[in-house]
């Protein structure tokens, strides 16, 4: 079942590339088709899921790869993956649909973006450290070519800075990798069996060593500060779609790299250095705001609002590290949130960048200070954008919301100082509604005359997204339920 | 001990086809040259299969010890073998038709005999011959393909594979003075009660001749020269399969020596560090596709020294340099057909829009240098990992982040390579030749090289069991 959704995109990527007399709308087509089967069979697997308990994974399968190394192909699901597995078919859906309106290449477009998906969704289904690192590091590479293939401006150039530095990231995380196998007794790369062995247990410097090769290569890809100066030049110069993908759902590979290997097979290293985790995080959301407050193109504003958030994620998943007495069910809390904040993040964030590329589809331009009064021509693109900033700065009724709640709840409780980070919200309050008053409101100006408003498949693209959004706000539960379980026993795995 | 002339099946396969080769292609007109290349690839595919036969029985020794047929031998033989049909590959778009086709033939032949004997070597004077036997050839071999810029390429290799040669043939009378004898076994048990100091000068002597036919540093002032300057032929095959024969030797040279002193495994480390950190450096500043794959290849000669610091120290070790050299072998390959595609490209910017051209061609080069940078699931990327794992359970877990920064520092250039092909032509340019003619032939080497590399990569494990056989002696 998980071999199918990791492989289905991918079979179908080859087909498109490797056949030239598929037509334009054929290609196009095809691959909305194949992600809305995605959808569904990630659907069918949410449907069937049950939690497999602590160390457990749900549709497990294993064959042996080299078994020289102890590497296997073994992937499976559980609360932290599913959630991932599910935000990203509908990430790599939206954007299929957007690109309905494309007219470039769509057959090699199409291509690209299926096998983007297959090895992204790949990285979620990994149990096995060799198998995440070969689809963590496909990932990069097939950015790299929609960065480079369908961007503007000065694409090649940012895509090259986003290449040498993810590549730089991955190859730390595959020095932690060798270091966990070789401390590992039997050396193994499995991830089930690496959590219960809990190598470097007791080696401090070894130990602190390899976490932070992981956490150097992990925080590459979230961004997190200092790590995070590829991610404005790549997003402004990605297309549309490229952006969406890239932030909705490859920086959560950092993230989740955190909670997969990092927290369960490091536990005492990830204690010692909980409090620099901590510090990271709370700089990265404070940064990630205040220098998105000073941007005036619309793109790269989003792109820092995304180090903003992703500092909550990392700044809860240290929380959770600090030791307090009786504090689980705040830790298990705190690491809800984060999973919540990464579903959401990558919803809402993907909605936004698609509703930016509008923009440079009809002006050519991302410059806020060359748009006023947008919202009289484009009254259906005003809309769903504040609906999109509101998601975003976390107003309640939007998942955003849910889940810097629980992260808050969470991370206050075990260490208080974290509530400094709370000034991040506020400045991300700020910056949006500022934004949303200058672009939308007012006299038109600038590029405003003649904009045309959404079309159907950029309206259908980032509406269900912020749609999505606005039902984990109100239901979350559904969601929850799941998360939940797979929470406390990352938190029991981290209190070894 | 006997003579047992019969494990030499494959050496003597691929000799007696140079012989074939060099005497029938004499009488031959000039447009049925083919016959001799057929002949010739006749020749390495019943050596390929009978190295491969080989491999099914246990390690056994011919010559009295002085050649082992172990997994070692056997893999290299079978690299080799495959490798220079590779090459064959490669050399029917580029010389097919030319005066010198089937001596060319013939001095490959030739080489690759010698390239299997130093990979099966345990003795020092065996070591020589296979030495002389691979380097001989291979001067004939850069000068006859090259032109007028083959001529300063020959005349460097040829110097400095003299000197090496000295060096080696200083060495082995060293080591022969202390230990009484020239066979690896009696040289474990002797040399730890020797003088040190007279040992390291000696072993150091037959490493500088191994690092100059393996194109390592210090000794790899003629690899870029001859990449560049030698055509397309000679560039393939004296950048990959001399490679397989040297560090099979060097491992096998190393664990006799480290038997009872692990200083060997550090100067090992060394070795390594130094030709990845330069072949990276050089390589940046290359704008000549052909010289920038050069210095990436002494650069990958780092990679391959890596485990050989792990010699004995870690089972992976041995396993996982037989599947980088097979990695890298087909990996090379791919690059250079590529190169001999295009003969007429000789700037990296002359790429420009390749992709949209020449699709196929784009793809194998783009797997060719992802390869090379050690891109999963791709080959290298096997043996990059298995060797940086080996280094690190052997002690050396230095050398592992060594490999990674080096695999960054590799990024960089590839990629100023394989990003024109896929950025959008220029109005002007000159364009790209055709599918079809004489360079349809390394198209196809190309494109074939690259699906061996991808497919060696995915099936990593059901070739490892192969290649853990312990080293003989």
């Amino acid at each position: 079942m998980l071999s199918l959704i990791v492989f289905l995109p991918l079979a179908a990527a080859a087909v498109l590339a490797v056949v030239p007399s598929i037509g334009a709308a054929a290609a196009r087509w095809a691959w909305v088709a194949v992600s809305v089967v995605e959808l569904l069979l990630v659907g069918v697997l949410w449907a069937g899921y049950e939690d497999p308990g602590p160390n457990g994974l749900a549709f497990e399968e294993q064959v042996p790869w080299i078994p020289g190394v102890n590497s296997s192909y073994h992937v499976g699901v559980d609360g932290l993956s599913l959630p991932l597995l599910a935000m990203t078919a509908v990430v790599f859906l939206a954007c299929a649909v957007h690109a309905l309106r494309d007219a470039d290449r769509p057959r090699v477009q199409a291509a690209l973006f299926l096998f983007l998906q297959g090895v992204s969704l790949g990285v979620f289904v990994a149990a096995d450290l060799i198998l995440f690192f070969v689809f963590f590091d496909l990932s990069i590479v097939s950015m790299y070519f929609v960065i480079a293939g369908w961007g503007h401006g000065n694409a090649v150039r940012s895509a090259l800075k986003f290449f040498l530095y993810t590549f730089l990231g991955s190859l730390a995380l595959l020095l932690g990798f060798i270091g966990l196998y070789v401390a590992a007794a039997p050396h193994t790369f499995d991830i089930p069996e690496l959590v219960a062995a809990a190598p470097l247990a007791g080696d401090p410097l070894t130990g602190g060593l390899v976490l932070a090769a992981i956490l150097v290569g992990l925080a590459v890809k979230t961004p997190t500060v200092p790590f995070h100066t590829w991610l404005p030049p790549a997003h402004t110069d990605a297309p549309a779609t490229g952006s969406a993908v890239l932030a909705g759902v490859l920086l959560k590979m950092g993230t989740y790299g955190f909670v997969r290997i990092a927290m369960p097979i490091l536990p005492e290293a990830w204690r010692a250095w909980a409090w620099v985790i901590v510090a990271v995080g709370v700089v990265s959301v404070l940064y990630g705001a205040f220098v998105a407050l000073a941007q005036t193109d619309l793109k790269r504003m989003i792109a820092y609002t995304s180090v903003n958030h992703m500092g909550y994620i990392v700044l809860a998943l240290g929380a959770v590290g600090v030791l307090a007495e009786g504090a689980a069910q705040a830790r298990s809390v705190a690491v809800t949130g984060a999973v919540v904040q990464m579903v959401s993040h990558g919803l809402i964030t993907a909605a936004l960048f698609l509703l930016a590329g509008v923009m440079q589809d009809r002006a050519g331009s991302y410059d806020m200070g060359s748009y006023g009064g947008l919202a009289a021509p484009a009254p259906r693109y005003a809309a769903l954008f504040a609906v999109g900033a509101f998601a975003s700065l976390g107003l309640p009724g939007f998942s955003g919301f849910i889940a810097e709640f629980q992260i808050f709840a969470g991370s206050v409780a075990v260490a208080p100082v974290t509530a400094v980070a709370l000034v991040g919200i506020l400045v991300t309050a700020a910056l949006f509604l500022r934004a949303l008053q200058r672009v939308f409101t007012g006299p038109a100006a600038g590029h405003t005359p003649g904009f045309e408003d959404l079309r159907a498949p950029e309206l259908w693209s980032a509406g269900p997204l912020l749609g999505l959004s606005l039902l984990i706000g109100v239901l979350p539960r559904v969601l929850l339920e799941v998360i939940e379980p797979a929470s406390a026993a990352l938190v029991g795995l981290v209190g070894r | 001990m006997q003579m047992r002339p019969e494990l030499l099946l494959p050496e003597i396969l691929v000799f007696l086809g140079g012989l074939v080769v060099l005497l029938g292609g004499s009488f031959l007109p000039r447009d049925r040259q083919w016959i001799a290349r057929a002949a010739a690839a006749l020749a390495l595919l019943g050596a390929a299969a009978a190295a491969a036969l080989a491999m099914a029985g246990p390690a056994q020794s011919a010559f009295s010890g002085t050649f082992t047929v172990d997994t070692a031998t056997g893999t290299a033989r079978v690299i080799t073998a495959l490798t220079t049909l590779l090459v064959l590959g490669v050399a029917s778009g580029e010389i097919a038709g030319s005066p010198r086709e089937s001596d060319t033939y013939a001095l490959l032949l030739l080489a690759t005999t010698g390239v299997m004997v130093l990979a099966g070597s345990t003795d020092l004077l065996v070591l020589i011959v296979g030495f002389l036997l691979a380097s001989i050839p291979l001067y004939g071999i850069v000068g006859l393909t090259g032109g007028r810029a083959g001529a300063e390429a020959a005349m460097k290799t040829y110097l400095m594979g003299a000197l090496s040669g000295i060096l080696l043939m200083l060495g082995v009378t060293v080591l022969y003075a202390l230990a009484g004898g020239t066979d690896y076994a009696l040289l474990q048990e002797t040399l730890p009660a020797a003088p040190a100091a007279a040992v390291g000068a000696g072993v150091l002597g037959v490493l500088a001749g191994l690092l100059f036919k393996a194109g390592g540093v210090p000794f790899h002032f003629w690899v870029p020269d001859a990449a560049q300057g030698t055509g397309a032929t000679a560039a393939t095959f004296l950048t990959t399969v001399p490679k397989v024969g040297a560090l099979v030797a060097v491992y096998r040279l190393v664990a006799t020596v480290s038997a009872g002193d692990g200083s060997w495994l550090l100067v090992a480390a060394l070795l390594a560090t130094a030709s990845m950190v330069l072949g990276n450096l050089a390589a940046y500043w290359q704008t000549d596709p052909r010289r920038l794959l050069g210095w990436s290849t002494v650069a990958q000669v780092g990679f391959l020294l890596v485990p050989v610091a792990a010699a004995g120290r870690s089972d992976l070790a041995l396993p996982s340099l037989l599947f980088y050299l097979a990695a890298y072998a087909v990996t090379n390959v791919a690059a250079f057909a590529v190169t001999a595609a295009l003969p007429e490209h000789r700037e990296l910017a002359d790429y420009r829009g390749l992709a949209r051209s020449r699709p196929g061609l784009g793809l194998a080069l783009l797997v060719a240098l992802l390869g090379l940078v050690g891109t999963p699931p791709l080959a290298v990327f096997v043996g990059k990992l298995t060797t940086a794992t080996a280094a690190w359970d052997g002690g050396h877990g230095w050398l592992a982040l060594v490999v990674m920064l080096s695999s960054v520092l590799s990024l960089f250039y590839y990629l100023r390579w394989f990003a024109p092909v896929f950025a959008r032509p220029e109005q002007h340019a000159a364009g790209f030749p055709g599918r079809g003619g004489a360079a349809a032939w390394p198209a196809v080497t190309a494109g074939v090289a690259a699906v061996a590399s991808l497919v060696l990569g995915v099936l990593a494990g059901a070739l490892w069991a192969a290649l853990e056989g312990p080293l003989g002696m």
